[in-house]
């Protein structure tokens, strides 16, 4: 019984208190793992330059940041993938008029062990191992080894933007639904057998594995993750834009954070983070979306 | 009518109203756990009825594939999940009962009481440690550990679950069980050694069996840590949705799938109502549990009587 009264006791000082930072006009960002460090750097580096904003980031995959948008309790959803028709047509129907805003660039990159010779690989290749079809790292060139499949959980915009993309399938049954991007890098890194998928954010300083070159098709050339110029103009067959969406045309603190992003300065940590610069497409594309 | 014994009576009355309302209080107090668990069954009940409009029940409890956001086509089948909770359930206890008894049969009859003393509330300290916490620990050194030594390419299996969920267990056991083994009263161990037992047959045939009541109970809570927990077999069994070939695999239990799947659901979506099927699927098993332990309990009551 006193346990109970406990529980929720805090839960009731838990509430007013998130309550109140909400009315106090903290900035509640919610979602992709993929972009949480960024975000979070970014958003240190806002509250530095203006004294007295709050922000409040969190992260549990991009699904359940876009839920939050949709349910009203966040105001920017951090996706790393598109937001799904279906969940257009539900936030329309709660109100919110979704905006969608493209902060930075990232190439998907495919990482398998540092002691595994298999250094390039086709997009077909790729989904055929994580639909489960190729069981065997001889079949790609490498060692004779059975491969172990890492990748993410559901609730990740990278496991659907994987799967999307590279896969147009399911996930073999088989592969581990790991918590997160650095979890795929820890178990890469151990695993000389493994193969997995992370932003190129988390690899650019990891050390004992190696960054896949990847091909749209077998003839193709071979570009690499880390090369921001491929990654930017889509030769990577893998890049993809980073998203943050909103309810409506943004205003006020949400718009301030948002220009911040997308300034010189902004981009410098984009860039700092492992990430890329936003193409001009996107430029255009955001101003679009602000309503400028 | 004199004013003392008056003032006698009103004490009285007011006692007799203070017993009611303290008598009241414990009654609402025990109540609301009741209420409690009531809710939860009902409302677990009637949010995963739904599901069932558009699964089958035989599909459901059947069904060797899990894939509520498939890119072809939705299957909800739980035998993968069901057997997965079983095993990690059952490899921890069969590590943490020995360990956990050995420590509470050295506790109560081999430490010295200074030991004692300092060890048990080390022991019991184990279960501060957070979930997560443990978790980490069997990413990063549990893991590497069992596939060196099994020699296997990765760590995130059955196996490290187990290991991981016996830790977490062991605090419950170890001091209920000792609790258990110190309550017996200190007669029987006595006649035992009169009789010219050794001190090891003594703990063995005498007090373990004379507290068995509690070293059962012990075991069924170190279960019930077991089958509930989810953040350390989230992040340590690799969470491979696949039916388990062996303890060397990833295994996904009830409770990571239900913790994996909620944040994203969209709400009262078939997807939903049954993650809500599972919770009710957890909730049976642990109760028939409670259910067989307490029959167990009864029945070794009634014989030692």
């Amino acid at each position: 019984m006193r346990k109970l009264t406990v529980v929720m006791l805090v839960a009731a000082i838990s509430l007013t208190l998130s309550t109140s930072a909400f009315a106090k006009g903290m900035l509640q960002i919610k979602g992709s793992d993929t972009l949480i460090n960024l975000v979070q750097r970014l958003s240190e580096e806002y509250m530095q330059q203006e004294p007295g904003k709050y922000i409040s980031i969190t992260g549990g995959g991009s699904g359940t940041g876009v839920a939050a948008l949709i349910n009203g309790k966040a105001d920017i959803a951090n996706a790393s993938r598109l937001m799904k028709d279906k969940e257009i047509k539900q936030a329309s129907e709660n109100g919110v008029d979704v905006r969608r805003v493209v902060i930075a660039m990232d190439g998907l990159s495919v990482i398998v062990s540092g002691s595994n010779s298999v250094d390039k690989m086709t997009v077909d290749q790729i989904g055929s191992i994580f639909r489960g079809e190729i069981m065997n790292w001889k079949e790609v060139g490498g060692p004779d080894l059975a491969i172990t499949l890492y990748g993410r959980q559901s609730n990740s915009g990278t496991f659907v933007f994987f799967r999307d993309f590279a896969l147009k399938g399911d996930y073999s049954a088989s592969m581990n639904r790991m918590n997160g991007n650095s979890q795929i890098v820890e178990a890469i890194k151990q695993d000389r057998s493994g193969i997995g998928y992370v932003g190129v954010g988390y690899v650019k300083s990891a050390t004992g594995l190696t960054v896949v070159n990847v091909a749209a098709s077998s003839g193709g050339p071979y570009a690499s993750p880390l090369n921001s110029a491929d990654v930017r103009s889509g030769k990577y067959p893998l890049a993809r834009p980073l998203n943050q969406y909103l309810n409506g045309v943004p205003k006020g603190d949400v718009k301030a954070f948002i220009d911040f992003e997308l300034s010189p300065a902004g981009q410098s940590i984009v860039e700092e983070m492992g990430f890329f610069p936003i193409p001009n497409e996107y430029v255009d594309f955001n101003k679009k979306s602000m309503g400028m | 009518m004199s004013s003392q014994s008056f003032c006698k009576k009103k004490r009285m009355l007011s006692s007799a109203i203070e017993d009611r309302i303290i008598h009241g209080v414990f009654l609402v107090c025990g109540l609301v756990t009741v209420i409690v668990l009531f809710g939860i069954f009902g409302l677990l009940f009637f949010t995963s009825f739904p599901a069932f409009e558009e699964i089958h029940v035989t599909e459901f409890l059947t069904g060797f594939d899990w894939n509520p956001t498939s890119y072809v086509k939705e299957v909800y089948g739980i035998v993968p999940m069901l057997v997965s909770t079983f095993m990690v359930t059952l490899g921890s206890l069969l590590i943490a009962i020995p360990i956990g008894i050995g420590t509470a049969a050295y506790l109560s009859d081999v430490a010295s009481p200074r030991v004692r003393e300092i060890l048990k509330p080390v022991v019991e300290m184990l279960a501060a440690v957070p979930s997560v916490v443990i978790g980490f620990l069997g990413i990063v050194l549990v893991g590497p550990a069992i596939a060196k030594f099994f020699n296997i390419s990765n760590g995130l299996n059955a196996v490290n679950g187990s290991i991981l969920l016996a830790v977490m267990a062991l605090p419950t056991i170890v001091s209920i069980s000792e609790d258990a083994l110190s309550s017996v009263p200190a007669s029987y161990e006595q006649a035992s050694l009169a009789l010219g037992a050794t001190r090891w047959q003594t703990v063995i045939r005498v007090k373990l069996p004379a507290a068995l009541s509690g070293v059962i109970a012990a075991c069924m809570l170190g279960m019930g840590r077991a089958i509930g927990e989810t953040m350390t077999v989230l992040m340590a069994t690799g969470c491979a949705p696949a039916m388990p070939k062996s303890f060397l695999g990833p295994v996904r239990t009830l409770t990571s799938s239900i913790a994996i799947e909620l944040g994203e659901v969209a709400y009262n979506t078939t997807h939903y109502y049954a993650l809500f099927a599972l919770g009710l699927v957890l909730f049976v098993i642990t109760f028939i549990i409670n259910m067989i332990s307490d029959i167990i309990l009864h029945r070794y009551e009634k014989v030692s009587r």
